[in-house]
């Protein structure tokens, strides 16, 4: 099954951090931060993990090239767990 | 001793508007004439493995040619973060596809070693593409390869760009060979089914295989959906269907 379905949302006021440090051409050390413009989730063949279909995140930077892209590919048990988390954690931010 | 050689390289070729785009290819040294093959890569993008089916159609003894679809998106790029940036903007437009796919017919048959025939294959989403180009594209052959949305709507809210393409079934001008594993979702065994019944009624010549035991991507070495006697029985109606075309 490829899916080809996809979810995708604007990511405002975030942060993701790459591959770094790296040092650009110029002699500039970058910390490997960047700011996070959209997120796109699908349920689709991983490139890396080892199942057929994976929970697929990919948080993209745009304006600064294909390669500013924080990646995760989840099991179907662990993106549940996570949703739980995210759940838990956003509705306890209530009370700080 | 038979003289085997083939040679692989990246190339530039003109595509949709003009654009200059990146292709991979791989043709014989022997001398020809012979057909022309393009590959069509999956929705993962211009990665090693689409780059290993061209070389195959090489030592097969086409000239072969990989277009990178996400030329214009990611030049350059990995091929996984080119899939995701093509992804994020809802895939490769159609227009756009055809006119890519048509510099590479134009590429092949430019070549001193072309007999002027060209046959297209495509994988996944390659695969739908592989069908489009049997109606908007001069090819002698074409094969789809587990291809969604050939029949059947997306899921409404759907951010890609494809529609299925039941209304120009008419419009088909190349034999069709469709490999399908029957356990795939995308496209279901219903979808088959109802897309065989529609080149039947057209009266285009066609030929379809199921398998058992298969789903999406059986074709994939690299991933678990691999399934070595699917792909195995795939290549060999693969050779003998441009064998007898190209």
């Amino acid at each position: 099954m490829c899916t080809y379905s996809t979810e995708k949302i604007e990511v405002t006021r975030s942060s993701g951090k790459g591959p770094g440090p790296m040092v650009d051409a110029a002699g500039s050390v970058s910390t490997g931060w960047f700011p996070l413009r959209t997120a796109t989730v699908y349920y689709d063949h991983p490139v890396h993990a080892p199942d057929e279909h994976t929970v697929n995140i990919d948080f993209l930077a745009p304006d600064r090239g294909p390669g500013a892209r924080l990646a995760v590919e989840l099991s179907l048990d662990t993106a549940k767990e996570l949703i739980a988390a995210l759940q838990a954690t956003v509705e306890r931010a209530a009370y700080h | 001793m038979a003289y085997d050689a083939v040679l692989a390289e990246t190339v530039n070729i003109h595509g949709h508007g003009g654009d200059l785009i990146e292709a991979y290819t791989a043709r014989p040294m022997a001398p020809g004439p012979r057909g022309g093959v393009i590959v069509i890569h999956h929705m993962p993008g211009y990665d090693r493995e689409s780059k290993e089916v061209v070389r195959r159609f090489g030592v097969l003894g086409y000239n072969a040619i990989c277009v990178n679809l996400y030329s214009r998106e990611a030049p350059g790029a990995a091929p996984d973060d080119a899939a995701a940036t093509a992804r994020a903007l809802g895939g490769v437009p159609d227009e756009r596809f055809v006119g890519d796919a048509r510099g590479a017919a134009d590429w092949l048959r430019a070549l001193p070693t072309s007999n002027g025939r060209v046959g297209t294959i495509g994988y996944c989403s390659g695969g739908r593409q592989a069908f489009l180009s049997s109606v908007e594209v001069d090819v002698q052959a074409a094969v789809d390869c587990y291809g969604a949305f050939v029949v059947g709507t997306p899921p409404e809210g759907f951010p890609l760009q494809v529609s299925p393409l039941t209304d120009r079934v008419p419009e088909v001008a190349a034999p069709v060979l469709g490999l399908f594993g029957n356990d795939d979702s995308y496209p279901s065994p219903a979808q088959v089914d109802e897309l065989e019944k529609l080149l039947q009624e057209n009266g285009k010549v066609y030929e379809f295989h199921r398998y058992d035991g298969a789903g999406h991507a059986f074709f994939s070495v690299d991933r678990p959906s691999y399934r070595p006697e699917a792909a195995k029985d795939g290549w060999g109606r693969v050779e003998a269907f441009f064998g007898e075309h190209l």
